[in-house]
């Protein structure tokens, strides 16, 4: 009997905390918690917008929120079908892609072929760091006026702005992911026997696209944020006409489908940013959160 | 009066190192030291971290250039260095192949793999190694071009005490099947009685003593032969009086 009694000191002293690991499954595997695991984010990043569409919509449905303030989801997607169906939508929409894909062309083209040159020859870094840094702190919106001046208030205003708000970051990131790939792997490179063009494909320009990539993302946004700039301004078709239109008749639900089309872009683009980092940094195996 | 820049070799083979002076600022890292490498040889140089070895080793490999005196070495070559400096974005198969430009580079390269006990693992990412794969990888990279020289720059010293071994293991058999000079920077004593056929000390930019290794593997692991060549390597580092 007293082999089974635990001794008297011990047991008045708390033993100090210890951690036991099991395997993962073996804790908690009833179904309950299977299916709670499974509603928890049942659409992953989007649960939480679809959430507040559904709030959004009960608000609006029960009169909390007035129809000239923020009219329902439904309205707005009622809305956007009209405006399809009265041909209104389809041609702004065309126009406004067309602008944001011309301007792009030309940032991503001018800030590619800047930043290979810039990063690759002491030169090139000399001809166009400077401007690169000094139009990196100018305003997209602050040169707006500047543009409509110098340009007019035609089309190539608005194609020349997206290009800016495109070839800037484009230049800075570039011409820093060249700069920053990794010396001793370029030394190693060329005691291997690699000539110039394998050190270049093999490594520079891998060693560089993780940089790249991150210029494409904020490309992409500056290009959007230029695209609503130049629309705003003397537009007399596209989404942003679109937009200063319902403003000015007090159509809040055609501003909100603006608005709406603008951020379906921006979540496209972040999704082609994600699909390019996806296939082409497959190497890298990146942090997981729990 | 003649100034020494004539570019046409002296010697055809192994490597020449003739008064060689290497500063940076007014420190003389490399003063006058010479130093040469027989066909096949493995030299050893041991000295402590700072003493100019891996500077050293820079000149030889062509990375950097010398402010006085005179480097011959084969054309050639290849370097193996501490980390195993692997491109993180190039599956084991294309790292092995970087400096290879013959139509067969696939297959020698799988081969060099295979030398190296690394066959199968030819599509694995480098960031799915260990570190003693990972070294073995550089190894195959250095050994695929079948160069005349290898350099090695303490390339074991990041990894444990028994892959090391494993590693020594691998460096004699790789001797057997490849016939080059080789030269290894360390600080290792062990490692430099495990490996060489001449063990150079360095000590103030130059060489100092020489040792001369002619002992079987096995005397190589326990013998009281070692045992006086390793305290004389300890002495000419000055570490006697601690052993």
């Amino acid at each position: 009997m007293t082999v089974l009694a635990p001794p008297a000191e011990a047991a008045s002293r708390p033993s100090p905390p210890r951690d036991v690991f099991l395997p993962g499954d073996s804790r908690r595997q009833s179904p309950f918690a299977s299916l709670r695991r499974r509603l928890r984010w049942p659409l992953g990043v989007y649960t939480t917008p679809v959430l507040i569409l559904i709030v959004w919509e009960i608000l609006a449905q029960a009169g909390v929120l007035k129809p000239t303030y923020a009219p329902a989801p439904t309205d707005i997607v009622s809305t956007t079908v009209e405006l399809w169906r009265d041909g209104v939508l389809g041609p702004d929409l065309a126009i406004s892609l067309q602008r944001a894909a011309i301007g792009l062309g030309i940032g991503l083209a001018v800030g590619i072929v800047t930043g290979v040159l810039g990063g690759f020859l002491r030169t090139g870094e000399y001809v166009f760091n400077g401007v690169a840094q000094i139009l990196n702190t100018v305003p997209l919106l602050a040169v707006l006026p500047l543009f409509v001046v110098w340009f007019g208030i035609d089309e190539l205003t608005k194609v020349l702005l997206i290009a800016f708000g495109a070839g800037v970051p484009m230049y800075l990131n570039l011409f820093a992911a060249i700069r920053g790939v990794d010396q001793r792997l370029i030394e190693m490179a060329r005691t291997t026997g690699a000539g110039s063009w394998r050190v270049v494909t093999r490594v520079l320009v891998p060693g560089a696209l993780p940089g790249f990539l991150v210029g494409l993302r904020f490309s992409l946004a500056y290009s959007i944020l230029g695209l609503v700039a130049a629309e705003t301004v003397n537009a007399d078709e596209g989404l942003g006409f679109l937009i200063t239109q319902a403003q000015t008749y007090l159509q809040t639900n055609k501003v909100f489908v603006g608005l709406v089309i603008y951020s379906i872009l921006g979540l496209l683009a972040d999704q082609v940013v994600r699909t390019l980092e996806r296939v082409l940094l497959r190497w890298r195996p990146s942090y997981e959160a729990v | 009066m003649t100034v020494a820049t004539d570019a046409t070799p002296r010697t055809q083979t192994g490597v020449l190192v003739a008064q060689v002076i290497r500063r940076f600022g007014d420190r003389t890292v490399l003063d006058h030291l010479d130093l040469t490498i027989d066909d096949d040889e493995l030299v050893v140089l041991l000295g402590p971290s700072g003493c100019g070895k891996s500077t050293l080793l820079r000149l030889l490999a062509g990375l950097d250039k010398p402010d006085g005196g005179r480097l011959e070495v084969p054309a050639n070559r290849a370097i193996v260095f501490q980390g195993d400096r692997l491109l993180p974005w190039q599956r084991v198969l294309r790292n092995v192949t970087l400096g290879l430009h013959r139509p067969d580079a696939d297959e020698r390269a799988r081969k060099a793999l295979a030398e190296v006990n690394l066959a199968g693992r030819e599509r694995a990412w480098p960031k799915q190694l260990s570190g003693g794969e990972a070294q073995r990888v550089a190894l195959a990279r250095a050994l695929v071009s079948e160069p005349e020289l290898v350099l090695l720059d303490e390339p074991f010293a990041a990894l444990d005490a028994i892959t090391r071994l494993r590693m020594h293991d691998l460096v004699h058999e790789l001797r057997r099947k490849h016939h080059a000079s080789m030269l290894l920077v360390t600080h290792d004593v062990d490692e430099a009685i495990a490996l060489a056929d001449r063990i150079v000390v360095m000590s103030d930019g130059r060489i100092g003593n020489t040792h001369t290794v002619q002992l079987s593997p096995a005397d190589r692991e326990a013998s009281v032969a070692r045992e006086q060549l390793r305290a004389a390597l300890l002495a000419d580092l000055g570490l006697a009086s601690q052993h």
